[in-house]
């Protein structure tokens, strides 16, 4: 049975985003977007540079790819939007990840302004992914003024701690109408399949993948472990149970009473 | 408070006395901890650590790679005007060095601006000697308007000015903003600075913040070693960029690590700073402030620059000319006076080319031009 995401009006298979950024070459990022099998794939705009002839990132990107742009550099709304216009201007699509960062120590998101532009965003017609810190009340605010998706980090950004944020990321899950795509920190394959077996409709890598010693094998690890943790979800896991549970219960003797 | 209060504070310890007392435990449970404290680096830039180069190394390596990959950003200096005031006893700029002096028109700004960005690099450091008089804000602001034409970002390394001229320079489109503080030894600071306004010491060292408060989106700050012991300034160094970095959370901040090379002129500096050193001065840096944008410019050898990428270098400097119209000269024409002596002369293509060898991906651009 078909098992695809639905965003923006495209279908997408393969629930595990790629990110661009942190390879040794361009040639060895497209290596990975294949192998990964990605549908959707995040590229810095900073990066992009149409003005030089010999390297654009974009030119490696496979075809099939949906290319979603992300406003890494942006310090707040104001920049996230520029930068998002700018993109689809230069023909990068209208498929965002708003990213709004003013915390040059730890990288956290600023949901305040990431929201105040994914408002903006939304209404100029754009698809739009704010990625943020995992908060209940932000993430409504995020979907119900038209956010694709909600993008919640696991940890921090490159520190492979894997989804540390869990028990907040579960209640988005439960709550939000809008598709959970954790972003951000899934250090190991076994992190993004618990993701998946959660409930998230995505998840998105770069850092762990970008950086592995093996970075091609690592995505199909990445990709098949997304696999595996979507499949386990819908199959349905089972409960965790509280206590052991005797195959000879103790109550088992009123059954030969009767 | 600015930075200068918290120098004070520290300015007068026993260093000497204090590294000196690092012992192998202090720099086991500096590699140990994730997020290090003063005493930490204090303990990694100490002489028992040089023991300790590898581990530290393994370390470093892992943390540049987990917060800035495989990427190292390339960017160019564009010397357009060598004019100065001071009399700094290292630097061939000097007023007492009685050369002609060069100021680039706006027209040959622009064909060296052009012959660097066909190389393709889009990331362009503008300098100037420290001449209020000679390169006015005003001209600073004309040449960024020629400049960010060809260039996503321009950064300035040009003397200190007031925050109001820094926010002037970003309104124009400067994005980032270098400025050594030489040494944070002020008493050598002043002997070293006999004339001109660059003596003032605090107005150099609030430079920094001057600079982020005026919305530079980089602030890189450095310590030209081997003019002072290079430990404390080292030491100086890394307590300026923390607290840049607390301060000004939105900026990013980098580090220089320049060592005093050959020079028109005869000052020796009091500080030998070997290549070992170096790499510690590297290795503590990174892993004091994981975060922190390391800088290395033409001033090392190719050699010992390859040598230094995986430690923790983010960016470098390329094909550099480090005189007023150095890269338009044409062949017997009388160029201006180079700042110092450049030890790596690879071209572009050449380091690129190296870059990749190495594993690595030169990043020409990494900034959105109109932003």
């Amino acid at each position: 049975m078909e098992d695809t995401l639905e965003i923006g009006g495209k279908r997408i298979a393969c629930r595990l985003f790629v990110g661009t950024g942190k390879y040794s070459s361009h040639a060895v990022m497209r290596e990975v977007l294949l192998a990964a099998g990605a549908d959707v794939v995040t590229v810095a705009l900073r990066r992009v540079d149409g003005s030089v002839k010999t390297e654009n990132i974009l030119d490696y990107v496979p075809q099939s790819c949906t290319v979603m742009i992300n406003t890494s550099g942006a310090r707040n709304a104001e920049e996230a939007i520029r930068i998002a216009r700018l993109a689809r201007a230069a023909g990068a699509g209208n498929w965002i990840k708003v990213e709004v960062i003013a915390d040059s120590r730890y990288l956290l998101p600023d949901n305040m302004e990431t929201l105040k532009a994914t408002e903006i965003l939304v209404r100029e017609g754009f698809v739009v992914f704010p990625y943020m810190s995992p908060d209940l009340s932000m993430a409504r605010r995020m979907a119900d003024c038209g956010a694709s998706a909600v993008m919640p980090l696991g940890s921090p950004i490159g520190t492979n701690r894997g989804l540390r944020t869990e028990e907040l990321v579960d209640i988005m899950i439960r709550e939000i109408s809008v598709p959970i795509v954790v972003d951000a920190g899934l250090g190991k394959p076994s992190d993004a399949c618990r993701c998946m077996e959660m409930g998230c409709a995505a998840v998105m890598v770069n850092t762990a993948i970008a950086v592995s010693r093996n970075p091609v094998e690592f995505a199909r690890a990445f990709s098949m472990a997304v696999k595996a943790g979507r499949l386990a979800w819908r199959s349905g896991l089972p409960e965790i149970a509280g206590g052991a549970r005797a195959s000879s219960p103790l109550t088992g003797f009123l059954r030969d009473t009767e | 408070m600015s930075f200068y209060d918290v120098f004070c504070r520290y300015r007068n310890s026993e260093w000497e006395a204090v590294l000196a007392a690092v012992s192998g435990a202090d720099i086991e449970r500096a590699l140990q901890r994730e997020f290090l404290d003063f005493s930490d680096f204090l303990a990694l830039l100490s002489p028992e650590a040089e023991r300790y180069l590898e581990p530290m190394a393994q370390r470093a390596r892992e943390l540049t790679l987990r917060y800035f990959g495989r990427a190292i950003q390339l960017y160019a200096p564009i010397y357009v005007s060598d004019y100065c005031e001071n009399a700094c006893l290292y630097c061939s700029f000097s007023a007492r060095n009685q050369r002609e002096r060069k100021r680039l028109s706006l027209e040959e700004v622009d064909r060296e601006a052009k012959c660097i960005a066909e190389t393709g690099l889009r990331h362009i450091l503008m300098l100037t000697g420290e001449s209020k008089k000679m390169s006015p804000v005003g001209y600073l602001r004309d040449c960024t308007r020629v400049l960010k034409r060809r260039f996503s970002s321009v950064a300035v390394e040009v003397y200190a000015l007031s925050e109001g001229d820094y926010a002037e320079l970003v309104s124009e489109g400067v994005d980032g903003l270098t400025l050594y503080q030489e040494t944070y030894d002020e008493d050598l600071y002043r002997i070293i600075h006999p004339s001109g306004r660059k003596r003032d010491f605090r107005f150099r060292l609030e430079a920094p913040e001057r600079g982020a408060a005026a919305r530079m989106r980089q602030v890189n700050i450095g310590a030209l070693l081997g003019l002072a012991d290079w430990r404390q300034d080292v030491l100086f160094v890394g307590l300026h960029a923390r607290y840049l970095q607390e301060q000004f959370p939105d900026v990013e901040i980098g580090a220089s690590v320049p060592r005093l090379r050959p020079f028109v002129g005869s000052f020796q500096g009091s500080c030998r700073v070997s290549d070992k050193n170096m790499v510690q001065i590297i290795l503590a840096l990174r892993l004091f402030i994981p975060r922190l944008g390391i800088a290395l410019s033409t001033r090392e050898d190719s050699r010992f620059r390859d040598n230094l990428i995986p430690l923790g270098i983010t960016r470098m400097s390329a094909g550099s000319a480090t005189s007023v119209g150095g890269y338009t000269k044409a062949a017997g024409q009388n160029e201006g006076l180079p700042q110092f002596e450049i030890a790596d002369s690879r071209t572009i293509p050449e380091i690129m080319a190296r870059l990749r060898e190495k594993g690595y991906e030169p990043v020409l651009n990494d900034w959105i031009a109109g932003l």
